[in-house]
């Protein structure tokens, strides 16, 4: 039996990692959004460590729709990507700077 | 140590070194194929903790679609990565600082609250041999869960309609085919009634011309 805690630990671990990627990454839309995905990946093991422990199957339904909301994100997130290099030429964080945030 | 706990460290520590690979990738194709790999491995730690049918929906819905698209738009644009790597060792202390802060909060809140207790309930429940996840979740999802699952429909519809809507384009100076032009056309753009004097040469021309077709229009015009 997989112990919860190191379940547990190894989101903590991969939900870090991505957060470093974040950091690291700055500059690059691409990279940032594969970043996000393996956040909500390490949050799903969450869900499935609870699920699994507690015997309860309501974490699984959750893991479903967590990805079925990931997919539709990085579908539009993707689509405003392209959209975007095909008007500025480059997907530079810093040179997205038209709505002057 | 059973043979499940073994798999899982082996499998958990492969999924670390592609979790870093994604991060420390020079190239956004690498990155990706990283990505690729920690969502098999995450599939594999996933069928360890008895969820079978979310570990072939990663497989098949992640691996399989959202990296594949990741993979196409990775290919599609010309990226300059040099450029994309400024910064990088600058930000790296900050990163490797923020990755620290979180693994040890998470890791105090697990130390902390004894959630290794948790187990020992659930140690308890064994399945039947023929107890399937699927079905389980299938029978969750379609009474309890009913609403919500047509809510992410609805979302994924979305998602389809906003994606074709944002990446399509009309370029110019191509020869297509108009129809919404040629459903809206009237009769007036396509005839023209020209009245003569009917005393005036009436056997060698008609007294209405009736022309039909739009390239003929364009030429009497």
């Amino acid at each position: 039996m997989i112990p919860l805690e190191h379940v547990l630990l190894l989101a903590g671990v991969l939900f870090a990692l991505s957060v470093a990627g974040i950091f690291l990454n700055r500059k690059n839309v691409i990279l940032l959004l594969m970043c996000i995905e393996l956040m909500l990946l390490s949050v799903n093991f969450n869900f499935i460590a609870f699920a699994r422990h507690l015997g309860d199957l309501n974490g699984q339904i959750f893991v479903f729709f967590i990805m079925t909301v990931a997919a539709a994100e990085s579908a539009i997130g993707l689509a405003i990507l392209v959209v975007l290099f095909r008007r500025r030429k480059s997907i530079n964080v810093e040179q997205l700077d038209l709505m002057k945030g | 140590m059973t043979i499940t706990e073994i798999l899982f460290y082996a499998f958990a520590a492969v999924l670390v070194v592609a979790a870093v690979g994604v991060i420390t990738a020079r190239n956004p194709v690498h990155a990706a194929l990283f990505l690729v790999f920690a969502f098999v491995n995450s599939a594999v730690i996933w069928l360890l903790l008895e969820a079978e049918f979310l570990a072939i929906v990663l497989v098949l819905v992640y691996v399989g679609a959202v990296m594949v698209l990741f993979l196409f738009v990775v290919m599609m644009l010309d990226i300059n990565i040099a450029q994309m790597r400024e910064g990088f060792t600058r930000y790296a202390p900050l990163g490797l600082l923020f990755a620290a802060i979180v693994i040890v909060e998470i890791g105090s809140v697990v130390w902390v609250k004894h959630l290794g207790g948790v187990q020992e309930s659930a140690a308890a429940i064994a399945q039947d041999p023929d107890y399937s996840n699927t079905r389980a979740l299938g029978e969750l999802l379609y009474t309890q869960y009913l609403y919500p699952f047509e809510l992410a429909a609805v979302i994924l519809l979305l998602a389809i309609v906003a994606a074709i809507v944002l990446t399509m384009r009309r370029r110019e100076g191509i020869k297509q085919q108009d129809i919404a032009a040629q459903v809206a056309v009237r009769a007036q753009d396509r005839i023209r009634i020209i009245k003569m004097d009917a005393d005036k040469a009436s056997e060698q021309t008609p007294a209405t011309e009736t022309t039909a077709g739009a390239p003929q229009t364009e030429a009497q015009r």
